[in-house]
């Protein structure tokens, strides 16, 4: 497959109508203990995510509460399956999946990671780093390609947490990430988390790689909290754990993001020793100051606490700004 | 060998050096970084055993199951990304696991509990309005013919183990001590609504439901239940699956009842 010359940039659209973007609001992860509570008292957030491997089964408790709170709130849609900085081709029946997964719930974003977890027929559950070369750019670019082909879509490629480097490097990430933006026209899903735990892990400076970052094509933010251990020679580890509430260098960084990128659509993660659903509400009310949105302004005032979430019905995104 | 078929075998298998060519900034030894990786395969991949397994773990206790899933993952690590259903093997390792052959009955609890994720998962499907179903059913004549069609979520284990008992006793609804492991039971798993119900059958009904889900007709099922068990109750465990909404259609080769 050619690569592609460089496209319009994302949310421009690479074919067709411009594709629909989630709201700068934060959101947070859809977690099977906070279904019911969810559809009990609707809370304010800007959006829910889900990673779409999880919702792959027929039917089922899942798809009817995916079902409702679609129906309340915008979604994204996180992939963690494609192995696409695998080095094996990527899976098509799982792409199949993945396209009548995004037809059925017309989720305002898609995203996938910078990593591989599958290699000859076997996933290993875990975003694995690779070496920063010509090969493998050129391999990750035919990758997203095929995935914005099949999806029929720019989806957008989440910054890594790593705790390795490869001698074999011949970029840097950051020149790596701006240039499969280039080249393949996806966007940019900015882990500010990956960031501080990746330039700790690897001794460099947080700031200056995220300035290095393709920052105007950041169509959403992660945030989440990361464990600390230590490596070999004593220096500080840390690993991403999404076990834990997001910590003030993060929010530091992040908040140094948004005075660059503006306000984007911003995702509390957490996926272990998961808290109550006020605490996440909380964390991401935290985000969504930091994004602007204050309660009863303009930006959120169809989202009043004391007010039913209105509608946002499946087939009407809204358009990019 | 690539360095990511490289990266890929040293994950899985805690003999292997860490992959050549990784490198730290500080120059401190890779393989404390790369033990990352190794633990959060292993640990993410135990941790989805044990979301599955929760009676089976409390059976033999967590050191023991994590101990026996880790020897699983590594000989059967998954082969989708989809991680609902991983360890549906689980049950067939167990019975070749010689540390657990004191406890024969712990691999049908195992089976029973994957099929609990298996029904929780299963398609919707509606049911058959019991008026239809009456119907159906009021006709002598075509009785024997009829084909009963059950709900995707549907499913039936008959062990020689008391599956149930012992699934009740962990939820606290029954006592331990109570339980004589070696009774034979049939469980039935249903799921009315969104919650999966787990029953016991006594043996004629579960007989019965095995040749429903055959494809049996309802005379020829109700013929061969009859012969081996006098007691059978057919309006029982019909009641019993029109209660719960697992009748989806009736047919005969003639007609169809949707």
């Amino acid at each position: 497959m050619m690569i592609a010359d460089p496209r319009v940039p994302p949310g421009g659209g690479a074919s067709g109508p411009r594709q629909a973007r989630l709201p700068a609001r934060a959101g947070i992860g859809l977690k099977p203990e906070h279904f019911r509570q969810i559809v009990d008292t609707w809370p304010n957030l800007g959006f829910f995510e889900v990673h779409a491997e999880n919702y792959l089964v027929d039917g089922g408790p899942f798809h009817h509460y995916l079902g409702r709170i679609r129906e309340h709130y915008p979604l994204s849609m996180h992939g963690v399956g494609l192995s696409i900085g695998g080095e094996s081709a990527l899976d098509e029946a799982h792409l199949d999946r993945l396209a009548a997964l995004l037809e059925r719930y017309a989720p305002q974003s898609f995203s996938e990671h910078l990593a591989w977890a599958s290699h000859g027929g076997v996933f290993v559950n875990d975003l694995l780093p690779l070496p920063y070369t010509a090969p493998t750019l050129q391999r990750v670019c035919e990758h997203v390609d095929q995935v914005q082909t099949r999806l029929r879509r720019t989806i957008l490629l989440e910054n890594p947490a790593t705790y390795v480097e490869f001698a074999a490097s011949t970029m840097a990430e950051t020149d790596f990430i701006t240039e499969v933006v280039r080249r393949s026209g996806c966007g940019l899903l900015l882990d500010v988390n990956n960031v501080h735990v990746s330039c700790i892990n690897h001794h460099r400076d947080s700031y200056a790689y995220l300035r290095a970052l393709p920052l105007a094509a950041v169509g959403e933010i992660h945030l989440a909290g990361f464990a600390t251990q230590h490596d070999a020679a004593g220096d500080p580890l840390l690993i991403d754990s999404h076990g834990a509430p997001v910590a003030q260098a993060v929010w530091d960084l992040y908040a140094y993001a948004l005075d660059r990128v503006g306000p984007v659509a911003t995702l509390i993660e957490r996926d272990s020793d998961l808290p109550s659903l006020d605490v996440l509400v909380a964390e991401a009310a935290h985000a969504d100051s930091l994004l602007g949105v204050h309660a009863g302004s303009a930006a959120s005032a169809d989202r009043r606490p004391d007010a039913r979430p209105q509608p946002c019905p499946p087939g009407a995104p809204e358009l990019a700004a | 060998m690539s360095a990511q078929q490289q990266f890929f075998e040293a994950l899985l298998d805690p003999g292997q050096a860490p992959p050549a060519g990784l490198s730290a900034w500080n120059a401190s030894d890779p393989a404390t970084r790369f033990a990352v990786y190794r633990n959060n395969v292993l640990v993410s991949l135990i941790d989805a055993l044990a979301d599955s397994y929760p009676v089976t773990q409390e059976l033999v206790g967590e050191e023991f199951f994590r101990a026996m899933a880790r020897l699983f993952v590594r000989a059967e690590p998954p082969r989708s990304p989809l991680l609902a259903f991983y360890g549906e093997a689980l049950a067939g390792f167990i019975e070749r696991f010689p540390p657990a052959a004191s406890l024969p009955y712990l691999a049908d609890v195992a089976r029973l509990e994957m099929l609990r994720v298996r029904a929780y998962h299963a398609a919707d499907a509606g049911q058959l309005p019991a008026g239809a179903i009456a119907q159906a059913l009021a006709d002598a004549e075509t009785l024997p013919d009829l084909r009963v069609g059950l709900h995707p979520a549907l499913r039936l284990l008959r062990s020689p183990y008391a599956v149930v008992s012992l699934w009740a006793a962990h939820q606290g609804i029954a006592e331990i001590s109570a339980v004589d492991p070696y009774q034979p039971e049939n469980a039935l798993l249903l799921r009315p609504h969104l919650d999966v119900e787990l029953i016991r059958l006594d043996p004629g009904a579960g007989a019965f439901v095995a040749h429903l889900l055959n494809g049996e007709t309802l005379g020829s099922s109700v013929e061969q239940v009859s012969l081996a068990h006098g007691d059978f109750d057919l309006g029982g465990i019909l009641a019993l699956l029109i209660r719960a909404r697992a009748i989806t259609s009736i047919t005969t080769a003639r007609e169809e009842h949707r």
